[in-house]
């Protein structure tokens, strides 16, 4: 199982100083979490993408690449991509590139932006967010799987004998998620490809991740790429720890009450019983996150958000290094005790992509094509008024 | 079963008359409907008591708590709504407005409403037609031609009796002329039957990939 950090890379006053950060110091900031993170062992860094203030995070694979660079192990990836207003030749190229810069170091987190005013600037519409979803991944896939591309839709202009360079690294395009916390249709759309689904699971309750994983699961299994249990499922997690609940709760409390999203709103503990906060000892974040696998299924990937709300840059590496030494040990044992061997334990990496070799449904741009045009032979076969 | 009456009502004092006006009309509704020959089951949201949680709701971006959740299926559920609150500042009041600001625009989407309000002066009449009508004409919903507006001043008048009777036999009879094809079950009806969601489920039935990829596959078709 994966565990990682990621972040939405926002510039937030530090409500019990009033000192802001400067973009530099921001930045500075996200790069010293990933390099802790590998440091402590956790396997994942993923950084967010915006183009407005408060956020720093304009340009995810230069800073991906500059981490790259200074790193060894730690899995690069985004939290999330905007699929929507971002060119999707432009994706195809950045992150093939980082792969060849990584070592194929890399995967991808497809989310479609929630900031209206970011999609005109753009040269697109918020109305369409869910189509553009659609289109611009279906091309992202087919750039990344045919050498040569002839491609004509409805959002950008046509692609003649188009080809992306660099190709993915050993002919291996990178793994692929995609996050929503409540449109079904991009749930759907990752189990039609057989990608990995992620929930961002802090701002909602249990009861509602619930449902989008499952509808998820149950899609990916009718799609045919294994059984519903067997699908790669990702959640965000939100923690705070100290060496008692009281502290922990001390400490962070002013930076709660003050966040953006959710500041000025619930209280820390109202807030901690709707979502998954989790606010106090190590233990207690040890078996609230255990706890998540009892309605989502046992799952592959669990990031945490820790740097937010004007967190100065002390305490953010110090939960990045509690996570590292004496969370996740526990959480890696404990998940793996609980899950059947038939469940994978990671989501695919480049090494098992590539071991998996050149004829695996991943090199295909629609893996789950021929498995639904022959339910639709099925069904065209029956005698009417049999069958669903 | 009987149809579903939901009395949403936004007073702020105890006792308050904005419920109590709240309350005549559900009564009288309910003679309304008996008289016609079903019974009706009433429940009432009192507003006040969910204040904070519409407050969370609205600055969290709408995380969804227990209780209002719970009143949200509620509202989705019910086959009338009246709808009482007072008048604050030339409209209706702010946390009225919350609640219909948290509930799905999908959940009202044909149900009959009777809207009422009170206020301290006859002369905020209007916004019942200015306010409160285009708001639920906007949710899609039928609002049945009497509004109840009590000034204080009615609550000693014969008047306001009359017009709770017309409204509420006005209700009554949209309630059950809907009523009559929710449970006939015939297939004309139900094909002309409004979809009302209440906004707090996953919604089960996702539409096939392959719909939501024509057009935009890149073959340069549709």
């Amino acid at each position: 199982m994966q565990f990682g950090i990621f972040s939405v890379g926002d510039i937030t006053t530090d409500p019990t100083t009033g000192r802001t950060p400067s973009e530099a110091e921001r930045i500075s900031l996200m790069t010293k979490i990933a390099l802790k993170a590998e440091e402590v062992g956790l396997d994942v860094f993923a950084t967010g993408e915006h183009h407005n203030p408060p956020f720093v995070v304009s340009s995810p694979t230069t800073h991906l690449g500059y981490i790259a660079a200074k790193t060894e192990k730690l899995l690069l990836s985004t939290s999330t991509t905007l699929i929507t207003t971002n060119d999707p030749v432009k994706i195809a190229e950045d992150y093939a590139f980082l792969q060849h810069l990584s070592g194929g170091r890399v995967d991808l987190m497809m989310g479609r932006g929630n900031t209206g005013p970011v999609y005109p600037w753009f040269g697109k519409d918020i109305r369409d967010g869910i189509k553009l979803a659609i289109e611009n991944y279906h091309l992202l896939r087919t750039l990344w799987r045919e050498p040569v591309v002839n491609w004509q839709g409805q959002f950008r202009t046509p692609l003649q004998g188009y080809t992306s360079t660099p190709a993915p690294l050993d002919g291996t395009p990178p793994f692929v998620w995609h996050g929503s916390i409540r449109s079904t249709e991009i749930a759907e759309q990752a189990a039609y490809y057989g990608d990995g689904f992620f929930h961002n699971h802090i701002f909602w309750n249990k009861e509602h991740t619930e449902q989008m994983v499952q509808l998820y699961r149950r899609r990916f299994e009718f799609y045919g790429h294994g059984a519903a249990d067997q699908a790669y499922v990702g959640l965000g997690g939100q923690v705070f720890m100290a060496g008692s609940e009281a502290e922990a709760k001390r400490v962070f409390r002013p930076y709660f009450d003050n966040a953006p999203v959710y500041g000025h709103g619930p209280s820390l503990e109202d807030f901690t019983k709707m979502t998954p906060l989790t606010v106090g000892t190590t233990e207690q974040v040890i078996e609230r996150t255990l706890g998540f696998a009892d309605y989502v299924g046992d799952y592959q990937r669990q990031m945490f958000l820790i740097d937010h709300a004007g967190l100065p840059e002390s305490l953010v590496l110090e939960q990045v290094e509690m996570l590292g030494t004496e969370v996740v040990p526990v959480l890696r044992a404990e998940f793996e005790r609980r899950r059947p061997a038939h469940v994978p334990s990671d989501p695919p990496t480049h090494a098992s992509l590539v071991a998996a070799g050149a004829d695996a449904p991943h090199h295909l741009v629609e893996p789950a094509r021929e498995h639904v045009e022959k339910l639709k032979a099925e069904q065209a076969a029956q005698p009417a008024g049999v069958g669903a | 079963m009987s149809p579903r009456i939901v009395v949403v009502t936004a007073g702020l004092t105890v006792p308050s008359s904005t419920r109590l006006l709240a309350d005549q009309l559900a009564e009288a509704t309910s003679v309304q409907v008996s008289a016609r020959g079903e019974s009706v089951e009433t429940s009432f949201i009192e507003l006040r008591e969910v204040a904070g949680e519409l407050a969370t709701f609205m600055v969290t971006g709408g995380i969804p708590t227990p209780r209002l959740t719970e009143l949200r299926e509620q509202v989705a559920a019910a086959d009338g709504l009246i709808a009482v609150t007072p008048v604050f500042n030339a409209s209706f009041s702010g946390l009225f407005k919350m609640f219909f600001d948290a509930v799905d625009p999908d959940s009202l989407t044909g149900t009959p409403v009777l809207i009422a309000a009170t206020a301290g002066t006859s002369r905020h009449s209007l916004v019942l037609d200015h306010a409160m009508r285009p708001l639920f004409a906007y949710l899609r919903a039928v609002v049945v031609p009497t509004g109840v507006f009590a000034a204080t001043e009615d609550f000693g008048s014969h008047g306001l009796a009359e017009r709770i009777t017309r409204a509420a036999a006005q209700l009554a009879a949209a309630v059950l002329s809907q009523w009559e094809y929710a449970v006939g079950g015939f297939a004309p009806d139900l094909a002309a039957r409004p979809r009302r969601t209440s906004g707090t489920q996953v919604e089960a039935d996702v539409t096939p990939f392959g719909d939501l990829l024509r057009g935009h596959s890149g073959s340069g078709q549709g």
